[in-house]
């Protein structure tokens, strides 16, 4: 570890108020939203103060630089993902990134590589968000394709045995989370990206949970397609990127049409402009683009390397920590090996909810409940879980007032 | 605010022992009400006589507030006519939304008052009103069916 997370920790003005009645905050709950350091929200501020125009329209100064600032941005992703500039499309959320590939292969015709119909296969896996998972179901549906989908094993790792009957000619996409939210798990890509590519199939990687926490480098992990949320990675809300290959993106039809994202247009027709404004119909949120740049600036100072070793460090004494107590049960892996910092885990027979509000009470914040990966807590069994994630701005204290959290919580639920 | 205006004794008296938790054979209507946002579900059976609720049985899994609640409700919306229960429900809902400037009217409410803290609580409101919902739910469900 190479940064303090104290000094990180007085860049962050959230951390200045308190909890509670004067509780100090220890947050937890990163997985969900990361906090946001002073510069991503004084950048946002300043794009409307100082620089507010519609990007790529207006012959006039202010129209320069929000568009300078804003294709900056992407400039800032490509680099941070390792991609090409024209292959990083700025969306509302992952969430929009994941659906807008879904919907952009249903729109495939006849005779393009995404045309999906029966007798194709979409592959994904049991451990995946709500987000990662819905969108290919409702593609299923409507192209008659066939859903199948590695389990996932009682210690949390895909069953990776299933891979040769799940991955076969008839597969067109392998769509799979590279961390899951839920278990922690990093997946294993190498295996899976070159099994698809076997067989003609595309990987369409959910990076909500990685790019923020290690170094992604798109083109050392093979995948086609990947997408991840700002708000997770230090970002504004209302951001997300959708990297794909370039030649994907110029087969890949459009999925929201509209301004900005035409060649030639006449009352009965339309073309398309080149990715990546064939994928950004409308005025993009632009103050939001530029806050993801100066995140990932932030980011890159640091060091991904060094927050993901600051992580492990964390992730292993919480690990450690919670494993010691008989009556927690950790769901996913129980060792470091693949395995990032989000813990979920239930206590004695406390419901989340309840354990959750008790935690809140002490100024600790954790999610509860099925994490939008119902599927999952239904196949583990547990209806519910409590779940802990960490960042770069988490202490050692942050994991030890948790586990304090837990002891009192227990006694006080009498358990 | 103190936490254990939330928890009161009777609540996790209720979730610790909860009443009518045993599905019966026989009902007019059964339901199955779930919170999408945190995973909590009950199946609630309910039967009618007339316009009394004759009897209410439940089955869930679910947070102290969410298991309490429904105890609660089963336990003092059985034998109730029709518009006592419409009339008891409201008042809980009016406690529920009343962000903790209500305190419920315990000849009214009975053990619901307990419940009273929820209401400060805006994330755990729905929890205490699954089991109000459900039951609300299978009465109109019943009173459509005959």
């Amino acid at each position: 570890m190479t940064f303090n997370p104290l000094t990180v920790r007085d860049d962050f003005p959230i951390f200045k108020r308190t909890i509670r009645d004067g509780k100090r905050l220890v947050y937890l709950d990163s997985g969900a939203t990361s906090q946001k350091p002073q510069v991503v929200i004084d950048s946002e501020l300043d794009f409307y103060r100082l620089s507010n125009a519609a990007v790529h329209r207006g012959a006039h100064q202010l129209a320069e630089e929000a568009t300078d600032l804003f294709e900056g941005a992407r400039g800032k992703v490509a680099e941070f993902l390792g991609a090409e500039t024209d292959e990083v499309i700025f969306t509302k959320g992952a969430t929009e990134s994941l659906n807008l590939i879904a919907y952009a292969m249903g729109n495939a015709p006849r005779g393009n590589r995404f045309h999906l119909s029966e007798g194709d296969r979409i592959v994904l896996t049991e451990m995946e968000h709500h987000a990662n998972l819905i969108p290919w179901q409702q593609l299923a549906a409507r192209t008659g394709a066939e859903l199948v989908w590695f389990n996932v094993t009682p210690d949390g790792r895909l069953d990776l045995s299933q891979i040769s009957e799940l991955i076969t000619p008839k597969s067109k996409v392998v769509a799979l989370t590279h961390q899951s939210n839920v278990l922690g798990t990093i997946n294993p890509l190498d295996e899976i990206v070159k099994a698809a590519h076997a067989v003609g199939a595309v990987v369409v990687l959910d990076a909500c949970q990685s790019v923020p926490h290690m170094k992604v480098d798109v083109k050392e992990l093979g995948v086609d397609f990947l997408a991840f949320s700002g708000h997770k990675a230090l970002g504004p809300t209302g951001v997300g990127i959708m990297w794909g290959k370039r030649e994907l993106l110029a087969e890949l039809p459009p999925f929201l049409t509209g301004g900005s994202m035409i060649a030639d247009v006449t009352m009965t027709t339309a073309s398309w402009a080149k990715a990546p404004a064939k994928f950004e119909a409308g005025v993009p949120n632009m103050a939001q683009a530029v806050g993801l740049g100066v995140a990932i600036d932030y980011l890159s100072v640091i060091g991904m390397n060094e927050i993901a070793a600051h992580e492990h460090e964390l992730t292993a004494d919480l690990l450690g920590k919670l494993l010691e107590n008989k009556e927690i049960r950790v769901v996913g892996p129980h060792t470091m090996d693949n395995r990032g910092g989000a813990l979920s885990f239930t206590v004695a027979d406390i419901h989340p909810h309840d354990l959750g509000q008790f935690l809140d009470s002490q100024g600790i914040a954790v999610r509860t409940g099925h994490h939008c990966a119902w599927p999952l807590t239904r196949s583990l069994g547990v209806p519910a879980t409590t779940r802990a994630s960490l960042y770069l701005y988490n202490t050692i204290e942050d994991n030890d007032a948790l586990i304090s959290g837990i002891h009192s919580a227990m006694k006080y639920f009498g358990k | 605010m103190n936490l254990d205006n939330l928890y009161q004794e009777v609540i996790l008296d209720h979730y610790k022992n909860p009443l009518n938790k045993t599905l019966s054979k026989h009902f007019d209507v059964q339901v199955h009400h779930i919170n999408p946002s945190c995973g909590d579900e009950i199946t609630l059976n309910l039967t009618l006589d007339g316009q009394t609720i004759k009897e209410i049985t439940w089955d869930g899994v679910g947070c102290s507030i969410s298991q309490a609640s429904v105890s609660i409700a089963s336990d003092l919306l059985m034998g109730k006519s029709l518009s006592e229960v419409e009339s008891i429900s409201e008042q809980f809902v009016e406690l529920m939304q009343s962000k903790g400037k209500k305190t419920g009217d315990e000849a009214v409410l009975e053990d619901a008052v307990a419940l009273a803290g929820v209401s400060q609580y805006p994330a755990r409101i729905k929890c205490a009103l699954l089991g109000w919902m459900a039951i609300k739910d299978a009465t109109l469900q019943a009173v459509e069916k005959r």
